[in-house]
């Protein structure tokens, strides 16, 4: 087995994921509804991290905006 | 790692025992395995109930529903959703000697191991590395199979009766004389099964208000004789001699449970080579503490004997003990004398009392006699009184066939189990799986081995389980480790992390849980 070309190489990796999750010993209808369920539970996982993360991400980002721009008002404040 | 120092100069050799402990991530994985396709046995379980599916395994009649449930434990439940799956690994029907290349019938199976056919092709010369074939006497040239077929010729193949009637033959008074002589003990009695031999002899040796001090991993056979004797039944850790010292400190100093009185006899039942482990017992040990604490020692050399020991002797042989040590010897002639049944040797009074009181005398059938002449030609053989010097060639050979298989596989990076010199050689696979996946590659690759899971083993420690023997030569072991280290990388089983993990030897008290330090 050629492990330095990239598709085997995925292959292998996906043989790797079907022997730990034993999905290697399941009838094909069984596959479907394993492998099904998992990629509609990390494409839910993904969409909640894209709506979190942005959220998270763009309130942040505005916290550092209102540090750089007004370190005065805001650190002095503070420190009082 | 010596441990000669350690315990007062008792090994005359170094013992060199390693269980290298499951990395943490292989056990998280492994139960991940198991916990999805437990989901998935529900799900299939309820389908079969509801009928969605149709049902291939047995059940109770409809009438029988509102019984007691036959089928709900958890090895049933075991048996038809994981076991079902991998089921082609196991009970492979083989055609031909069972030597170190053996033939077998190819079967497929179209609704998933629930039935199977055969194709009718038989798959030629698959390197047999799953027979107890130690010393290579599964043969069907030579002088052990001329031998046997002359007898054949002579007495027939059945005995008809049992010992005590009319089936004690003068070949089997040879036998016995020929054991004995080999053992190196007074006297030995010879049975028809080898299981039996340990089930029906330990109830008339022991019997309630005794004690029996039964080693963990013992075999079911020791098992099943130690409970039908009615006797009281201690266990000890894993040869843990801390363990076993204090069971019998108790023993003595505490009595029967509720009279106090003193135990009528104690029996300290353990094995030469443990075939799941591929260990071997601290025999200067416990002679020792049989000595020190004046109890009987009841041995069972069932894979050792033949496959231990420069004269191939067994465990006695292979410490340099004295036979007369050990109150009971048993072994079996199954695994290194490529016959069947089992033997026991001890002092003269002890076999005939057995002669007249064992179960198994009085009441299984004897030995056939192509099977004795088997067994004679082969102790024979390994005496070296035959004549010629193959006998101790092999028992050499398996040594060393045994030294460079498992040096190979360490190597290589795989977790190994047990002792240097075990013939035996566990090799881990953890997860379910690479078991089933692990028998099929091997035998794509014509490599037949054995895959041990739940049953026999703790559940997440499933193994492969490879029996050396001396008729496997260096080419043939060379093929069998390339095509095991080939399914090593393609399955990723190799989890050594190389540590040495030294065994316990300090004291043990009630605040040591676990056998490895941390």
């Amino acid at each position: 087995m050629d492990v330095k070309s990239t598709p085997s190489y995925l292959y292998w990796l996906f043989c790797q994921f079907e022997l730990i999750t034993c999905s290697y010993l399941m009838e094909p209808w069984e596959k479907v509804l394993f492998y099904s369920f998992n990629l509609a539970m990390l494409g839910l996982l993904l969409y909640t991290a894209y709506v979190c993360l942005a959220f998270h991400a763009s309130s942040a980002f505005q916290l550092l905006c209102s540090f750089l721009g007004n370190p005065r008002e805001n650190s002095l404040s503070v420190v009082k | 790692i010596n441990h000669i120092v350690h315990n007062g100069g008792l090994y005359k050799r170094p013992f060199n025992e390693a269980f290298e402990e499951t990395p943490m991530l292989v056990a998280v994985l492994t139960y991940v395995g198991y916990g999805v396709l437990t989901l998935f046995g529900y799900l299939r379980d309820f389908m079969r109930q509801w009928k969605i599916e149709k049902c291939q395994n047995a059940t109770e009649r409809e009438e029988q529903k509102d019984f007691v449930p036959l089928y709900q434990d958890f090895e049933n439940f075991y048996n038809r959703n994981l076991y079902m799956r991998i089921r082609d690994s196991w009970n492979r029907p083989i055609c031909s000697v069972p030597g170190a290349k053996v033939d077998m019938m190819e079967r497929v199976s179209h609704d998933y191991n629930w039935t199977f056919t055969y194709t009718g092709r038989v798959i030629k010369d698959i390197i047999n590395m799953g027979s107890y074939n130690y010393l290579g006497f599964a043969q069907k040239i030579g002088a052990c199979q001329e031998a046997a077929s002359k007898v054949l010729s002579q007495y027939g193949a059945g005995v008809c009766s049992t010992r005590q009637e009319m089936g004690n033959l003068d070949k089997h008074e040879e036998l016995e004389k020929l054991v004995a002589r080999f053992l190196g003990v007074e006297s030995a009695m010879a049975y028809g099964m080898g299981f039996a031999t340990n089930s029906m002899n330990i109830p008339a040796l022991v019997g309630k208000g005794c004690l029996i001090l039964s080693d963990e991993l013992n075999h079911a056979s020791l098992v099943l004789g130690a409970r039908l004797s009615g006797a009281t039944i201690r266990i000890f850790k894993h040869n843990n001699m801390q363990s076993l010292e204090k069971l019998l400190k108790d023993a003595i100093v505490h009595g029967q449970p509720r009279t106090r009185r003193p135990w009528k006899k104690i029996l300290i039942l353990v094995e030469g080579i443990y075939s799941m482990e591929g260990s071997i017992v601290r025999l200067p040990e416990v002679i020792a503490l049989k000595k020190k604490y004046k109890s009987y020692l009841y041995l069972d050399e069932a894979h050792s004997i033949g496959a231990l020991g420069p004269s191939g002797r067994g465990v006695v042989d292979y410490f340099g003990l004295n036979p007369e040590d050990v109150d009971v010897m048993m072994g079996t002639f199954t695994k290194s004398f490529g016959a069947a049944g089992g033997y026991i040797g001890g002092k003269k009074e002890l076999i005939d009392y057995l002669r007249t009181y064992s179960h198994s005398a009085a009441y299984a059938t004897s030995m056939s006699p192509p099977v004795v002449e088997q067994i004679i030609t082969s102790v024979k053989c390994i005496m070296g009184e035959d004549g010629t010097t193959i006998g101790r060639a092999r028992v050499q050979q398996l040594a060393e066939n045994t030294r460079y298989f498992r040096r190979r596989l360490k190597e290589m990076g795989f977790i190994i189990y047990g002792n240097e010199d075990s013939p035996v050689v566990p090799l881990m696979l953890y997860m379910p799986a690479k078991i089933g996946a692990f028998g099929r590659e091997m035998l794509k690759r014509n490599i037949g081995v054995v895959v041990v899971g739940f049953p026999a083993t703790p559940i997440i420690e499933s193994r492969a389980r490879f029996c050396l023997s001396a008729a496997h030569t260096k080419e043939m072991l060379d093929t069998a480790l390339k095509e095991i280290n080939e399914v090593g990388d393609l399955l990723q089983l190799k989890y050594s992390r190389r540590r040495l993990v030294p065994l316990l030897d300090r004291p043990f008290d009630e605040t040591t849980y676990e056998e490895t330090e941390d």
